[in-house]
C-alpha cells in the first residue's frame, strides 16, 4: 500500500486551491533570496571569457603568454584544456568549454582568464593573441542547404543538415485528393531570445573534502552534473551542482553553460572558488532560445470546416551547435494533432547548422512556430468557408481520453470548456467584426505537455524522487532535486506535501536543486514539476502518512483508514473530538516505527507509440488554452495596440490560484513580446569589416520587449478539468498559455484591417506593407513567399489507432508502398 | 544633503585609483574604500555586501538596481560611487521594519508580485518613490512610473495590483 488517501476522490482541501503567499515570497520581497552571483567565498576569484569575434574561422594559434603575465592573473584557460566535448543531448554532443580548433559564431568562448577581480581578468583578455583563419559562413538554413561545404560539423545527417526526418501517420496524399478544400499556406516565425532579468552566474569551490561544489544558476542540476563528469573526467560523486535561485529561465538555463566547465576547472586547479557572472551580451550569445522556422502547411478540410489531413513541413534555423536540437526538431511536428481531430498526419522536419548562437529550448520549445501557423491557416479557412472561427473550433476538439493519429493519449481535456469561456469573457459573438475600422477581435487554441514522457538520456529510472523526512520537533523537510526558477516550483512541492499531510505549508522546509543532498529530478524543463515532482512527493507523502495513521489509531481508538489528517492536527473520522495534534502523531510513530522517513519516486506512463521516434510528444497529461486578443491598428502608421486580452487555460486543478493566474499572464506577456517586437535577429558587416555575422542588438536597450506601459489587462480563467495522472489533477500551466497568443494577435488584425501577417514578429512595418498592398488591389498578405527544396528523408510509417495501427511503424513493402 | 564639492574634494582625495567616502545607507553611516571607477551598484553589492540590489543589462535600460538616493528613484548602475558622499542611499534591505515587511513588499510576496524575485527590489523602491509622492495613484500612473523596471516573469499586472494593494494598506494606517 503505497498511498492510503487518492487524491482525486479528496474532495475538501485545507491548501490546494486557495490563494496564498508563496513559501519563498518573503525572501524574494526582502531582497533576501540569494542568486548565483550574490554569493561570496573568502579567497575568491573571478573569470571573464575571451570570445571569437568571427562568425566561422579557425583558430590557428593562441598566444595566453602576456595574459599569463598580467599583474593579478592567476590562470589562463585554453581549449587544450578541455579535450572532452560535451551537449546536453546524447547525439549532440559538439560543444567544448572552450573552442579547440575551430570557433563557430560570433560570441564563441575561446579563451578565459582568471584573476583577482573582473576588471584585472577583462584587461588580461585584451592580451591574448588568438590567429584566426576565417572561413565561409552560413547565415540562414536555405544557405547551409545550397552549401554543404565547408561543414560547420563533421557530423550530423550531410553536408549542414543535423538532423532530418519525416513521418506519416495514414496515407495523407489520398485524403488530402479527397478533401472538399486543401489549403496551402507558408509561415515563419523568428527566433527571439529568453531574456531572463538574471545574467547566468556560476561559483566553483573545492569542498574542505576535496570535493567539487558548483553553485550555478541552472534549469537542469542533473543533467549539468553528469555533463561535468563527463568534461572532467571525474566520478559524479566527487561533484556537487547547487541551483541556484535562478532569476528567470524560460530555457535558457537547461544547456550546460561554458562558463560552467570554464570555473570548475579552475577551482580544481587553483584550489580557490572562482566566479564569473555573464555579461548582458553574452547571455545573447550563449542564447538556446527559440529556433527561426520556416514552415509549410497543407491541410485538407471538409465543406463544413472539419480536418481530413495535414502536411506540415519544417525548416529549423539551428544555429552553431545541437543544443536541444533533436528534440526541438520533433517538437516542430509531434504535438500539432493535439488540438484538433485530425485523422492523417505527415510531418517533415529539418534543422540546418548556422554561424550563430546556437537556438534550443525556450517556453513552448519548438511548438509555438507550428501553432502559429496551424492556427493561422485555421482562421483563413473559416474565412473562405464562410464559418465563425469560434465553433469551427469547438466542432472538431479532440476528445478526453483519447489517441491521435500519431498514437498520443490524451487524458482530461478542456479546451471545449476554454474556447467557450474566451468566447463568452470577450463578448466573442457580438463584438467580432463590429468594433469599427481599425479594430478587431483574434481568436487561437493551443496544447502542452506536462512533462515529456521520455528522459534525455535513456533509462528506465524515475523521472524525479522526494524524500521526506519528518521528527518530534514537528519539523517536515522535503528533499526534491527540483529547481526554482520562480515558476514556484517550491511551492508546489511544500503544499502537495502539507496537504497530503493535512499540516500548514508554511510548516513543510523544502530542501531543492542540490545535488549532493536532494534525490533526482531531472530539470525545470517541459513543464514536467508540478506533476512529476508531485507523484513523487504524493507518494512519500502517502507512505509517511500509512505510518502515522497506524500509531494514532491505536491512540484514537479507531482503524488507521478512518485516521484523518487536516489543520495540524489528526482526528478520527467517525468521532472528531479524538483528536492529537500532529507533533503527538509524530512522536508516536517515531517511538513504534523508529525515524520517520520515506521515499517517492514517479516515472511517466509508457506511451502507446512503439515506432522508432515515438518518444518525443507523449506526455502524463496535456493542458490546453484559448485567447482572445483585442486590437487596435493606426492605418497610417501600421501601428498595432493590444487593449486588452482574455485568455482560458485548462490547468486541471490550480494548486495556488495566485501562482496559477501569474503563470498565465507571464506566458501572455512573453508570447505578446514575441508576437510583437522580440527578435534576436543577425546582420553581415560590409566586407571591410571581414563580412562577420554579428548579432543586431545584443543588449537590453536593443532587444525590445515589453514594458509596463505596452502591456496590456489580462482576464484570466482557469478551467480545471482534473487529469487521473497528475497529483491532484493539476497539469502545468507555465508554457501552455504563451502558445495561442501569436496567431491570436495575428488573427486580431485580419479581423482588424483585413490583412494577413504570416510571420512572427507583427512590427508595424510589415502591417503597413500589407496595408499598401490592399490598397492596391494585390494580394494582402505579408510572409515568406516559397519553401525551399529539403532533402526529406522517406517517412517513417504508422497506421493511425482508427486505421488498424497497432502503433509500431510499418516494415517493408508496406512501410513503402504506404509512403 | 550634498557636502560642498570643495570639501568633499579635500577630505576625501582618490589615491591610486581607490575613493574613500561616506555616505548614509538606510540609516547607518558607513565609510566606504573602494577602486574609484565602481559605480554605486558595484560598491552596494561587493563593497557594502548589499545584495539584494540587482544588475541585468549593465545600461541603465532593465531597472533592476534601482534604489533611492535622497529619496529620488536611481539607476545604481549608471551612477558612480565617487558622487556619492554624504547622501542617503536606501535598498531593498532598509525598508522592513525589523521583521515586520513594508506594505510594499508584503503584497508583492501575497500577491504574485515576485516570481522569480530578481527585478523585485528595483520594483519595490521604484514603486515606494512613487507612493511616497501620490498615496493613490491611477492604473496608469502605477504603469508610467515602472515604466523603466524590466520584469520578464509576471507580465506585470500582478504588480501593479500589489502596489494598489500596498497604496489602499498604506493609506488606511495614515488616515
Amino acid at each position: 500500500m503505497n498511498a492510503p488517501e487518492k487524491p482525486l476522490q479528496k474532495t475538501r482541501f485545507d491548501t490546494i486551491g486557495k490563494p496564498r503567499r508563496r513559501v519563498d515570497g518573503r525572501a524574494k520581497a526582502i531582497g533576501q533570496q540569494l542568486f548565483a552571483d550574490d554569493l561570496v567565498l573568502p579567497r575568491m576569484l573571478h573569470a571573464k571569457l575571451l570570445r571569437s569575434p568571427h562568425p566561422h574561422a579557425i583558430i590557428e594559434s593562441i598566444d595566453v603568454s602576456r595574459a599569463r603575465a598580467h599583474r593579478g592573473v592567476h590562470l589562463v584557460l585554453t581549449g587544450a584544456e578541455f579535450p572532452i566535448p560535451y551537449g546536453i543531448m546524447p547525439v549532440s554532443q559538439d560543444e567544448h568549454p572552450l573552442a579547440r580548433d575551430r570557433v563557430r559564431h560570433v560570441g564563441d568562448p575561446v579563451a578565459a582568464v582568471i584573476a583577482v577581480d573582473e576588471q584585472t581578468a577583462t584587461e588580461a583578455l585584451e592580451l591574448i593573441d588568438v590567429k584566426y583563419r576565417p572561413l565561409p559562413t552560413i547565415a540562414s538554413p536555405e544557405e547551409g542547404l545550397a552549401h554543404p561545404e565547408p561543414r560547420i560539423h563533421d557530423y550530423g545527417e550531410q553536408g549542414n543538415i543535423h538532423r532530418n526526418q519525416s513521418y506519416e501517420f495514414g496515407d495523407v496524399e489520398e485524403a488530402l485528393a479527397k478533401s472538399d478544400h486543401v489549403f496551402e499556406d507558408l509561415f515563419f516565425y523568428e527566433g527571439n531570445t529568453h531574456l531572463p532579468m538574471e545574467q547566468q552566474a556560476s561559483l566553483a569551490s573545492v569542498e574542505g573534502d576535496g570535493k567539487l561544489l558548483l553553485s550555478s544558476s541552472t534549469q537542469n542540476p542533473h543533467y549539468l552534473h553528469r555533463q561535468l563528469a563527463r568534461v572532467l573526467q571525474m566520478h559524479a560523486a566527487h561533484i556537487r551542482v547547487i541551483a541556484t535561485a535562478n532569476g528567470g529561465g524560460f530555457g535558457g538555463k537547461c544547456d550546460p553553460g561554458n562558463h560552467e566547465f570554464v570555473v570548475s576547472k579552475a577551482a580544481l586547479m587553483l584550489g580557490r572558488p572562482v566566479k564569473i557572472c555573464l555579461t548582458r551580451e553574452e547571455v545573447f550569445y550563449q542564447h538556446r532560445g527559440r529556433h527561426p522556422v520556416l514552415m509549410k502547411f497543407r491541410t485538407g478540410v471538409t465543406k463544413d470546416g472539419r480536418l481530413t489531413a495535414m502536411h506540415l513541413q519544417t525548416l529549423l534555423d539551428g544555429g552553431a551547435y545541437g543544443s536541444h536540437g533533436p528534440a526541438s526538431t520533433f517538437y516542430t511536428g509531434v504535438l500539432t494533432p493535439v488540438t484538433y481531430a485530425l485523422p492523417r498526419f505527415k510531418f517533415e522536419a529539418c534543422r540546418v547548422f548556422t554561424n550563430k548562437p546556437a537556438c534550443g529550448p525556450k517556453r513552448g520549445h519548438g511548438t509555438p512556430q507550428p501553432r502559429f501557423g496551424q492556427e493561422v491557416q485555421l482562421d483563413k479557412i473559416a474565412e473562405r468557408l464562410g464559418l465563425d472561427p469560434a465553433e469551427m473550433r469547438l466542432k472538431m476538439v479532440t476528445q478526453p481520453d483519447s489517441l491521435t493519429a500519431s498514437w498520443l493519449r490524451i487524458g482530461s481535456n478542456g479546451l471545449a470548456d476554454c474556447i467557450r469561456k474566451v468566447v463568452e469573457m470577450s463578448g466573442w459573438k457580438d463584438r467580432r467584426g463590429k468594433l469599427g475600422p481599425g479594430r478587431g477581435l483574434g481568436l487561437a487554441c493551443s496544447t502542452y505537455m506536462c512533462g515529456a514522457g521520455v528522459s534525455i538520456y535513456w533509462n528506465k529510472m524515475p523521472h524525479s524522487a522526494v524524500q521526506l523526512l519528518l521528527d518530534r520537533s514537528g519539523q517536515v523537510t522535503v528533499y526534491c532535486g527540483a529547481t526554482e526558477l520562480g515558476q514556484g516550483s517550491d511551492d508546489v512541492l511544500a503544499s502537495l506535501t502539507a496537504e497530503a499531510l493535512g499540516i500548514d505549508p508554511g510548516n513543510v522546509r523544502c530542501v531543492t536543486g542540490d545535488t549532493g543532498l536532494t534525490p533526482i529530478d531531472l530539470g525545470s524543463y517541459s513543464s514536467r514539476v508540478t506533476i512529476m515532482m508531485g507523484n513523487a512527493a504524493l507518494q512519500a507523502a502517502g507512505r509517511v502518512r500509512e505510518l502515522l495513521a497506524t500509531t494514532a489509531a491505536e491512540a484514537l481508538n479507531t482503524l488507521p483508514d478512518r485516521v484523518v489528517f487536516s489543520q495540524d492536527r489528526v482526528f478520527a473520522a467517525e468521532n472528531p473530538g479524538q483528536t492529537m495534534s500532529f507533533i503527538e502523531a509524530i512522536a508516536l510513530a517515531e517511538a513504534k516505527f523508529g525515524t520517520l522517513a520515506a521515499v517517492g519516486s514517479y516515472a511517466p506512463p509508457k506511451p502507446p507509440g512503439r515506432y522508432k521516434g515515438a518518444g518525443v510528444g507523449p506526455s502524463p497529461a496535456y493542458s490546453f488554452s484559448a485567447c482572445v486578443v483585442e486590437t487596435e491598428v493606426d492605418p497610417h502608421t501600421g501601428w498595432v495596440t493590444v487593449p486588452k486580452i482574455w485568455i482560458a487555460h485548462d490547468i486541471g486543478r490550480a494548486l495556488n490560484p495566485v501562482l496559477a493566474r501569474g503563470q498565465v499572464i507571464g506566458s501572455v506577456y512573453m508570447g505578446l513580446g514575441e508576437a510583437l517586437m522580440e527578435e534576436q535577429a543577425f546582420r553581415r558587416l560590409p566586407p571591410k569589416l571581414s563580412s562577420a555575422l554579428v548579432h543586431r542588438n545584443p543588449s537590453m536597450l536593443d532587444y525590445k520587449s515589453l514594458t509596463s506601459l505596452d502591456m496590456p489587462d489580462v482576464e484570466v480563467a482557469l478551467i480545471e478539468h482534473p487529469d487521473p495522472n497528475c497529483p491532484y489533477g493539476a497539469k502545468e500551466v507555465g508554457q501552455g498559455p504563451l502558445l495561442p497568443v501569436m496567431p491570436a494577435l495575428a488573427n486580431a488584425i485580419h479581423d482588424a484591417v483585413g490583412v494577413r501577417i504570416d510571420e512572427v514578429p507583427i512590427t508595424p512595418d510589415k502591417v503597413l506593407r500589407a496595408l499598401e498592398k490592399k490598397a492596391r488591389g494585390e494580394s494582402p498578405r505579408v510572409g515568406p513567399e516559397s519553401f525551399p527544396a529539403v532533402p526529406y528523408p522517406q517517412p517513417t510509417c504508422v497506421l493511425p489507432p482508427w486505421e488498424g495501427g497497432d502503433g509500431n511503424e510499418l516494415k517493408g513493402r508496406e512501410g513503402r508502398q504506404a509512403a | 544633503m550634498t557636502a560642498p564639492a570643495t570639501r568633499r574634494q579635500q577630505r576625501r582625495p582618490i589615491d591610486d585609483g581607490r575613493a574613500t567616502i561616506t555616505l548614509t545607507v538606510n540609516g547607518e553611516r558607513r565609510d566606504v574604500r573602494f577602486d574609484a571607477y565602481k559605480t554605486l551598484l558595484e560598491v552596494l553589492r561587493e563593497d557594502l555586501g548589499l545584495t539584494g540590489t540587482k544588475h541585468g543589462c549593465e545600461l541603465g535600460e532593465c531597472g533592476a538596481c534601482a534604489v533611492l538616493i535622497d529619496g529620488q528613484p536611481v539607476l545604481a548602475c549608471l551612477e558612480l560611487a565617487v558622487q556619492c558622499e554624504g547622501r542617503a542611499i536606501q535598498t531593498i534591505e532598509g525598508l522592513a521594519n525589523g521583521t515586520e515587511l513594508h506594505p510594499l513588499q508584503a503584497a508583492f510576496a501575497d500577491l504574485g508580485g515576485s516570481q522569480c524575485g530578481y527585478c523585485t527590489s528595483g520594483m519595490v523602491l521604484t514603486a515606494k518613490a512613487l507612493l511616497d509622492k501620490d498615496p493613490a495613484p491611477s492604473r496608469e500612473r502605477i504603469k508610467e512610473a515602472l515604466s523603466g523596471n524590466l520584469c520578464r516573469c509576471t507580465g506585470y499586472q500582478q504588480i501593479w495590483e500589489s502596489v494598489e494593494q500596498a497604496a489602499r494598506t498604506l493609506r488606511e494606517a495614515k488616515p
